[in-house]
């Protein structure tokens, strides 16, 4: 198992920019998510980690050794694809086997190898089957086999789950977490989907433009976003902007948003002309007592909870509020914001201003 | 009556069964007028109207591959008697044997020069299909019709020139000059068609070879090869049927050592009359190898023809 260092990485496939100079760390044992939307530069990013793409520069090292021109096979890595890439022709035990035999190990140790790891996925009874007739969800576990087999020094998967449907993915990712804690070994894995990188990530890196956006523990990143496109990126509905013209003081506690003060985490940064206040649809509370009003324009019902879509003085809003509270199209109400969860963003940047809240969170990535 | 979209109707069935047999009749018919003269009197070859029923024999076959020469009946009678079954048929029409005759000679060359040159087309071809599929080759369009571009004259129209540099480099009449020059023939058409084959296998696979710690020549003969063993086997068909069947630069360029059978087979003719049989044996005899190897190679050339028309 190895600490993953990634630093300066850069790739340009002609005149295009992949990723643009990412620099993070990956911890031994983490199970780390690249996360963002397509074309952001995340599987380029982990290809060039596993040696199937090179960097146009900047160093990679796998365990303290910088492999970055390496090729694949030298690296002692494992990667799962999207589309399993299992060998066609071949069964389901010589496709698990089948980095082992690159080795030289000998047959008997490999047989029992393989066994071993298809007891631990529960696919010993389907070992001489081929590959063609299996279901997603085994082909998955076939691939899987295929990269803890040799005990490599890191997993690499680049959407695993994205060629299975809803319901089975669910599944397989809970199976996917508890196999790594078992195994305790780094995986780094791309998905575009935030809600698989929240629930299965330790540290989650979020990717666009090829450019590293934030980096962190999941909570950090859900809650202090460090720009706007994170804000909008993570979260379901995605935080709320409220936009305003106007100056933010360094060490100040409340912005003036049209009439009303609305207080905020302790400034640790100023700045003036297009801002915005972010606030996540749960820290919106419907409350008469405010003077910040707005106006009910549609509630989405889920369940437990609603979702109410606002019409504010500065842009529609959504907040997430109890099934059981009153929400009533066309009426006007008074807003409250959970002061301690807001972030002031520069619109034109679109970074974050550092706080009492973020900073702790800012600063260190 | 029920009305499905993929299940055609009966009538349909039957019309469509009607014409497959009506269509391999008509193929097949010279083939069989081929074989049954083979296996004719050179009497009954030429009778008219043509027997459909006649007594098989062997005359052709044996005239096929004997030299013979014209002995009187004295002389005939002087001999002590024939050995073989054979000799006994060749004296029966008044000659005997004088030695055995070139067809052997010829077909064998048929076999390395068509084989030989199948094998080469297909080393060469595969490598350069799979350059061209996955690596950054500069020009990689321009090239490919470039290369195209030489099986858009007839090959003919290049053997003047191709029969003065064989000669200069010794070439002429010699199983390599002939190996080389159907290989050089069918390299074109043979990149273009692996070239799509190996397009349609994922490049997910070597990638995954490559991290399982193999190189990318293990890589591309371990994964890729057998993948594309389709893809192989029906372009090597192909190529073989133009090397087998290749006459015109097999006249011009080849004569003895390497003549091959298409140029040999027309000469046979001219050996004690107009033997028929014997020619029809010699085409029925050269029919059997790829005959032979496309059926052996059938399901794969099926599957090759369909190809990546549907995406699995």
């Amino acid at each position: 198992m190895a600490q993953i260092c990634i630093e300066n990485v850069r790739k340009d496939f002609g005149s295009f920019t992949a990723v643009q100079s990412s620099s993070f760390t990956i911890e031994d044992g983490e199970f780390f998510m690249l996360l963002g939307p397509s074309g952001c530069g995340k599987t380029t990013t982990l290809r060039m980690m596993a040696g199937l793409e090179l960097p146009t520069s900047g160093e990679i090292f796998i365990d303290g050794e910088e492999v970055g021109m390496k090729p694949a096979s030298q690296r002692d890595i494992a990667f799962v694809f999207q589309m399993f890439a299992l060998y066609p022709h071949m069964n389901v035990g010589k496709n698990i086997s089948y980095p082992l035999l690159s080795q030289g190990m000998p047959k008997p140790q490999v047989k029992r190898k393989v066994d071993e790891v298809a007891q631990i996925l529960g696919i010993t009874d389907i070992l001489k089957k081929p590959v063609g007739g299996l279901s997603g969800g085994d082909r998955q576990r076939v691939a899987l086999g295929r990269a803890i087999v040799r005990d490599p020094k890191a997993f690499f998967m680049d959407e695993p789950l994205g060629a299975l449907d809803a319901e089975f993915r669910e599944h397989m990712s809970e199976e996917l977490r508890a196999l790594h804690d078992r195994m305790g070994a780094t995986t780094v894995y791309v998905t575009h989907d935030q809600l698989e990188a929240m629930q299965m990530g330790d540290k989650i890196v979020v990717m666009n433009h090829g450019v590293v956006e934030q980096f962190g523990v999941p909570q950090d990143i859900y809650d202090w976003p460090a720009t706007m496109f994170v804000a909008s990126f993570i979260g379901s509905p995605s935080m709320n902007f409220l936009n305003f013209h106007g100056i933010v003081g360094s060490g100040t506690t409340s912005v003036a948003l049209g009439e009303s003060e609305i207080r905020v985490p302790e400034q640790h940064a100023g700045g003036r002309g297009d801002l915005a206040l972010g606030v996540r649809p749960e820290h919106v509370h419907l409350d008469d007592a405010s003077d910040y009003r707005a106006e009910v324009v549609a509630t989405e019902y889920l369940g437990t909870t609603q979702i109410v879509t606002l019409n504010t003085p500065h842009g529609d809003i959504k907040a997430r509020i109890a099934s059981s509270d009153r929400a009533v199209v066309g009426e006007k109400t008074g807003l409250r914001f959970d002061e301690r969860t807001i972030t002031v963003f520069e619109t034109e940047k679109g970074r974050a201003l550092l706080s009492a809240g973020n900073e702790g969170v800012l600063n260190h990535g | 009556m029920s009305f499905s979209v993929t299940e055609p109707s009966n009538r349909t069935k039957w019309f469509a069964g009607t014409a497959v047999v009506l269509y391999a009749i008509i193929t097949l018919l010279p083939l069989m007028w081929i074989i049954a003269t083979g296996f004719k009197s050179p009497a009954d070859s030429i009778s008219y109207p043509p027997k459909v029923v006649f007594e098989p024999t062997l005359e052709g076959y044996v005239n096929l591959f004997t030299q013979r020469t014209r002995m009187s009946e004295d002389d005939l009678a002087a001999l002590p008697p024939a050995q073989t079954w054979y000799e006994e048929m060749v004296r029966e029409q008044g000659q005997v044997i004088s030695g055995p005759s070139r067809y052997g000679e010829r077909f064998l060359n048929s076999v390395i020069i068509g084989f030989g040159s199948t094998i080469l087309c297909m080393v060469l071809g595969t490598a350069a299909a799979y350059a061209f599929s996955r690596f950054r080759v500069p020009l990689k369009d321009d090239l490919l019709f470039f290369i195209l571009s030489t099986r858009m004259m007839p090959p003919i129209a290049v053997a003047i020139p191709i029969f003065l540099m064989f000669r200069q480099l010794g070439l002429n009449d010699t199983h390599l000059g002939m190996i080389l020059l159907y290989t050089a023939v069918n390299l074109s058409l043979s990149v273009w068609l692996l070239k799509g084959f190996i397009d349609e296998i994922p490049i997910e696979y070597e990638e995954a070879a490559l991290i399982d710690g193999y190189t990318r020549f293990q890589a591309f003969y371990k994964v890729v090869l057998p993948q594309a063993a389709t893809g192989i086997a029906s372009t090597a068909i192909f190529c073989l049927i133009f090397a087998w069947n290749e006459y015109a630069f097999a006249v011009l360029l080849t004569s003895g050592t390497a003549q091959t059978a298409p140029p040999f087979i027309p000469t046979i003719i001219g050996v004690g009359g107009k033997d028929w049989p014997a020619v029809a044996a010699g085409a029925t005899i050269f029919l059997v190898p790829v005959m032979v190897f496309t059926i052996l190679l059938r399901k794969h050339l099926l599957r090759g023809i369909t190809f990546g028309a549907v995406r699995k």
